[in-house]
């Protein structure tokens, strides 16, 4: 299948005009994308081209300075950071953030509690919320950790500790995944797998990338947005990003040599 | 850690078994001193397993929780009517929610700020509640008040004497223990060790995490309170050092002693410090030096957390890690075995 062809899907998570300046920077400046189910969307950029703020703002960690974003048609702009996550916008970090002295199995029990969160049942313990431990062992199934549920994530390889990371995304069930460069620091192999795990997922998700690794998001990305300095100059598929003359100046020129 | 199986190990269930039946057997063979002695320790243990809800179940270090303790011991006093004894039934329940509400709203504006401004807006609080009672005719002043009478239940027992005072405290710390047992297991529990871990990320996961800590910190507040209204009911006075700071930090000592992040540790931690306290002060053993007792415990904390990182409650752990490190230097050739320092 040719992704460029593909027809777009459901628009699951539109941002319009998204604006951020802290101070006399703007670190993000007018963006406006949209997020369809079946898509992934890359967005790439230098380091400070702010698709690391993009993401926070989409996924409620800070509002922005201007703009609007709507998750399946309704307008979350004022929404929190939880409230987003439970309604389906699902985020994975840049850095690790899994709770080392945890097993595998009880990080991910503990994302898909969200959705079970029934604090009040304090004679229930957590180990046995059912709907919790299925979506937790199913995340982890998905994303190849179910040799190693009952290990301390502490002691996972870099590698899996990024697997567990976007488990911990998936047990919440979410319909929009915002990965935060999940490729970072990844051998060839496992890179791999988890281009695998991305193209099996966008099945039923709309995903957001933001990666370093060009060869990786040329291969899986369905649509590519290109950030400098804040603002987009580029926009479209593979194809069309990559002969763009202003995004080989600015970016990709210098790269392609490398690669 | 303790956190990656919660359920609890066969030894931890012996101990903490083994801990409850030796303080049930001991008015068997103690006299006055020590049962008032002991009564105490479990009363601080109580207030010190409050705190360990908050700062080694949450993550959220508290340094006003004297206050919970003083409001729960004055009003025990200040609601009992004169000279006529309350009826425990509705004292006790009245004594927890006074100070389950001043938590309520301490906790709904200091949660609001993060890490060392938390402490210092927990410590205001405490402040203004002890310059409450120390200031206003309210609480009597630094002279304190007396309880006159202590509560009853009509008909079944009056909260007095020895042995009664000791087996309620036992029981309530019996109580306390369970519930919080309880809770670290539950949803809730796991929650909260989530943000005492990450709390962004639980956030990210869909947790309002604000609700978690204020639900959190007034429980522990409740708790902090029973503790206070034992005390009070228990020497039948309260004065205003209840409320001290001085409080507030020795029971951070006692749990941070005893091993964060464990319930045994808050239990053990009570103990080692008012005993430490005890042996310190203790004329037949130091003479006049006894006077200076505050240096010998001094030094005693200092060196017990540079020695024990990970509390009294963490000494098996670190001895086995110390046996199987030498094992590990004396076979040599085998790499990769390094003993964590």
């Amino acid at each position: 299948m040719n992704p460029t062809n593909a027809s777009p899907g459901e628009v699951l998570l539109r941002g319009r005009g998204i604006t951020r300046r802290w101070g006399g920077l703007v670190a993000v400046d007018d963006v406006s994308l949209e997020l369809w189910r079946g898509a992934v969307h890359a967005v790439i950029g230098t380091n400070g081209a702010g698709k690391s703020t993009l993401i926070n703002i989409l996924s409620g960690e800070f509002p922005p300075s201007a703009g609007t974003v709507e998750l399946l048609g309704q307008d979350i702009t004022a929404w929190s950071q939880p409230r987003r996550a439970r309604a389906g916008l699902g985020r994975s970090y840049q850095r690790n953030t899994i709770f080392p002295s945890f097993s595998v199995l009880e990080n991910c029990r503990l994302a898909a509690q969200a959705r079970t969160p029934r604090p009040w049942a304090l004679w229930e313990p957590a180990a046995r919320c059912r709907p919790s431990n299925e979506a937790a062992r199913e995340a982890a199934a998905r994303t190849g950790l179910a040799d190693v549920l009952e290990r301390p994530a502490g002691l996972l390889s870099h590698g899996q500790k990024r697997q567990l990371e976007i488990a911990m995304c998936l047990a919440t069930a979410p319909q929009v995944l915002l990965l935060d460069e999940p490729l970072a620091g990844m051998g060839a192999e496992e890179t791999e797998r988890m281009l695998a795990l991305l193209h099996e997922l966008k099945a039923d998700h709309a995903i957001l990338l933001v990666e370093h690794d060009m060869d990786a998001v040329f291969r899986v990305a369905d649509r590519i947005t290109v950030m400098v300095n804040g603002a987009v100059i580029a926009h479209g598929t593979p194809e069309a990003v990559r002969s763009d003359a202003q995004v080989q100046a600015a970016y990709l020129g210098g790269h392609e040599g490398g690669h | 850690m303790s956190d990656t199986l919660h359920r609890p190990s066969a030894g931890q269930i012996g101990f903490v078994t083994a801990v409850f039946a030796a303080l049930a057997a001991y008015p068997l063979v103690a006299g006055s001193y020590g049962l008032d002695l002991v009564a105490k320790i479990m009363i601080f243990a109580i207030f010190a397993l409050s705190l360990e809800l908050l700062v080694g179940g949450t993550g959220l270090v508290c340094f006003g929780h004297a206050a919970f303790f003083g409001i729960g011991a004055y009003a025990a006093v200040l609601l009992s009517p004169g000279y006529d004894a309350a009826n425990l039934l509705w004292l006790l329940p009245a004594c927890v929610a006074a100070a389950a509400l001043y938590a309520l709203a301490v906790g709904a504006l200091s949660l609001r700020t993060k890490g060392v401004y938390f402490i210092m807006v927990t410590l205001a609080f405490a402040q203004m509640a002890y310059y409450v009672v120390h200031d206003t005719p309210l609480g009597g002043g630094t002279d304190g008040i007396y309880l006159n009478a202590k509560p009853v239940i009509p008909g079944v027992f009056e909260l007095q004497g020895g042995v009664v005072m000791y087996g309620f405290a036992w029981v309530a710390l019996l109580a306390t223990f369970a519930l919080l047992a309880v809770v670290s297991r539950s949803r809730f529990g796991r929650a909260l060790a989530g943000i005492r871990v990450n709390e962004q990320r639980m956030r990210a996961a869909g947790f309002a995490t604000y609700p978690y800590k204020l639900a959190a910190f007034t429980l522990s507040g409740a708790i902090a309170g029973l503790a206070g209204f034992l005390y009070a009911v228990k020497d039948g006075y309260v004065n205003p050092e209840l409320m001290s700071w001085h409080l507030s930090g020795s029971v951070l000592i006692m749990i941070i002693l005893g091993g964060l992040g464990h319930l045994r540790g808050a239990l053990i931690g009570a103990f080692a410090y008012v005993l430490l306290q005890e042996f310190f002060k203790s004329e037949a053993l130091f003479g006049n030096f006894a006077r200076h007792w505050h240096l010998g415990m001094g030094l005693t904390i200092i060196a017990s957390v540079a020695l024990l990182p990970r509390g009294l409650v963490g000494i098996p752990a670190q001895l086995a890690a110390r046996l199987a490190g030498r094992a590990s230097r004396r076979a040599e050739a085998t790499p990769g075995l390094k003993e964590p320092r």
